[in-house]
């Protein structure tokens, strides 16, 4: 029982940090109809950022704002340089584009700053909580609560005058542009907010993990969240990462002796297969309606 | 000066809907075909089996898969585990005594049989669903193909591919090999070509167009849809055995990850969606311009005019593919055969401007 409990509690803990990764995809998704894949690599670069930041001797809280301004100003370029040159373009030339800034992004941490893992020093120790029987890990617990305090915030966000905008860019450009608000604008914020979720997301996943190439693989349980939770719902997101994380360490901590180990991926295929043949606009997604 | 449509006047139907209609045309296939023939003499065994071998193999992957993606408008991410299926089936199949070619045979069968799988439970969905979906059965399939020892013959193992022979050749020199990968993809050349002209060929365009209208003038989307991933995965079946027989000559779960599945839609892309030639020029792209670009920065490097680290060196290709992906998609979306046709329609008519065709 306690070893449910552990896996249950660890399970959803990952899924929440999972859905920091997720949310930058869905915040993108939701403005411009982008499915942005480079988000992975986007998490990974801005953990290198951290990481390069405090090497020159600043602490990890200024490292994280600088992170944060650097990474927005990422997202944003990368809006302006690349993915508006693409609108009304098929979305498998969108897709690919993403998946060629994935590679490129790849390429370029590692190969400058060295390919072995580094760490970031957060200042939380390593030792676990435990209660009872059951261990949890401190830098997970910390990792979960940042992710739902940044779901929460963006929630919130999408309140605020500027949120408002973005809510009506992903109702419909057209109607937006009538009265007044800038799409492409709005696009841009709403990719400079997925750089911002990168960062912390990064800061949180490097120092869970360690910081190298391994965190751009961090996209595919974050595809399966936002396919389960619907491309364009924050709420969305928290359900998915939760559903995710849990399915992903309950499931593999009892078959993966059976099945020789790594069903965490078969899991999250599974999760993405079946949510696609059976609801494919996920839990709180708004289906398309196509005309000819 | 190159081409020239003076002095060509067709007088039947049938001239005029052969495959190259113009006489220069079918000169410039000529003569490709000859050098392709006559390779193993020209070039060095270095060149041939490492820079000619894995291109003709990638084109005809990059042919069988711009088949679905660029005529039937069906994304698919997971066109490597298609591959390692056949791939696997084929040297499971030469092992257990069954004749190379019907192995080859076999291994497009399953293939195809599982392929279609991966159709039919996408069926419903397509754009970027698809994507989603066809990824995570790749991650599926290899996760299969990895721990079901059967298959893989065990963890970290790799199954060497049996001698064998190709209609009484023996599969033992490079050049046999060469041989066996050029009447591939020369067959799989013609296949395309062709597929275009027929009724099938137009009605998986009209699906990729748009399905709804297609469904209304009478064509039937499902059938065709399955019809694309069946035909699609037969061929690349086959072309995962050719690519383990004649290039690996060994099975591996690490030839036929999800980069591989990317590389293949990259040189689809690339090469330009649903053109044949494009396929060739963009397998040849994809998978030699990084190499080259990285040799002349060792070059570079070695010269002192550049500084290096052999960490870096080792990343620049992936930012050289990155960059290729992301400049072709902003610069030519319609890839490297929009090119070569655009310069061939300009000398068609040199001196003149337009040809009116």
């Amino acid at each position: 029982m306690a070893y449910f409990i552990e896996l249950l509690i660890n399970g959803a803990l990952t899924g929440l940090m999972y859905s920091l990764v997720a949310l930058g995809i869905v915040l993108i998704y939701k403005s411009s109809g982008v499915p942005n894949l480079a988000q992975g690599a986007m998490v990974m670069s801005a953990a290198y950022v951290v990481w390069l930041s405090t090497t020159w001797g600043l602490p990890v809280w200024l490292a994280v704002i600088a992170g944060a301004l650097a990474m927005f100003a990422f997202g944003m370029l990368s809006e302006r340089l690349l993915l508006r040159k693409m609108v009304g373009q098929p979305i498998i030339m969108i897709v690919m584009l993403t998946l060629g800034l994935e590679i490129f992004l790849r390429g370029v941490g590692p190969g400058f700053l060295g390919a072995s893992p580094k760490q970031i020093d957060i200042g939380v120790s390593l030792a676990p909580i435990i209660i009872g029987d059951v261990f949890i890990n401190r830098v997970y617990l910390v990792g979960g609560a940042v992710a739902l305090l940044l779901i929460i915030a963006s929630m919130l966000f999408f309140r605020t005058r500027t949120g408002t905008k973005l809510r009506a860019v992903s109702d419909d450009h057209v109607s937006s542009w009538s009265v007044g608000i800038s799409v492409e604008r709005a696009i841009g914020i709403s990719w400079g907010l997925a750089g911002l979720s990168a960062i912390a997301a990064g800061v949180v996943w490097g120092s869970v993990q360690g910081v190298d190439w391994t965190l751009s693989e961090l996209l595919f349980p974050a595809i399966a969240v936002v396919i389960l939770g619907g491309l364009d719902s924050v709420a969305g997101v928290l359900l998915g990462g939760l559903i995710v994380g849990i399915m992903g360490s309950v499931l593999p901590g009892y078959l993966d002796e059976l099945a020789g180990g790594g069903t965490r991926d078969v899991v999250t295929s599974l999760i993405i297969l079946f949510t696609i043949m059976f609801r494919p606009h996920g839990i709180f997604g708004r289906e398309d309606i196509e005309r000819v | 000066m190159f081409y020239r449509l003076s002095g060509l006047y067709h007088t039947r139907y049938a001239s005029a809907r052969q495959l190259w209609p113009i006489t220069a045309d079918r000169w410039q296939v000529g003569v490709l075909l000859v050098l392709a023939v006559a390779a193993p003499f020209l070039f060095s065994s270095f060149y041939l089996t490492s820079y000619l071998l894995p291109w003709l193999i990638f084109s005809a992957a990059a042919l069988s898969l711009t088949l679905l993606m660029g005529i039937a408008g069906q994304l698919h991410f997971g066109f490597a585990a298609v591959m390692a299926i056949g791939a696997y089936t084929s040297i499971h199949l030469t092992r257990a005594g069954v004749p190379f070619e019907l192995s080859l045979v076999g291994a497009g069968l399953m293939a195809a049989l599982i392929g279609s799988v991966f159709g039919a439970a996408a069926l419903r969905v397509k754009g970027l669903y698809l994507v989603m979906a066809t990824l995570a059965m790749q991650y599926l399939v290899d996760w299969t193909i990895i721990n079901v020892p059967a298959i893989s013959g065990g963890a970290q193992a790799t199954l060497q591919a049996p001698a064998t022979q190709f209609l009484f050749m023996p599969l033992k020199s490079d050049a046999a090999r060469y041989y066996v990968a050029l009447l591939w993809a020369l067959f799989l050349t013609l296949l395309i070509l062709n597929i275009k002209r027929t009724s099938v060929g137009r009605a998986l365009v009209a699906v990729r167009d748009k399905d709804y209208a297609a469904a209304v003038i009478g064509v039937n989307v499902v059938h065709f849809k399955l019809v694309a991933f069946f035909t699609s995965s037969f061929l690349g079946g086959v072309t995962g055995a050719v690519l383990a027989f004649c290039y690996y000559q060994a099975v591996t779960p690490e030839q036929f990850t999800f980069n591989v599945s990317v590389q293949l839609v990259a040189m689809v892309l690339v090469g330009g969606l649903g053109s044949v030639i494009g396929a060739y020029m963009g397998a040849g792209f994809v998978l030699l311009a990084p190499i080259m670009l990285t040799n002349f920065v060792v070059y570079l490097n070695q010269l002192g005019w550049l500084s290096v680290s052999t960490n870096l060196l080792s990343h620049i290709p992936l930012m050289i593919y990155g960059l290729l992906i992301i400049g072709f998609l902003l610069l030519e979306p319609l890839g490297l055969g929009k090119i070569y046709d655009n310069i061939r329609k300009y000398l068609l008519v040199w001196p003149f401007r337009h040809s009116g065709l």
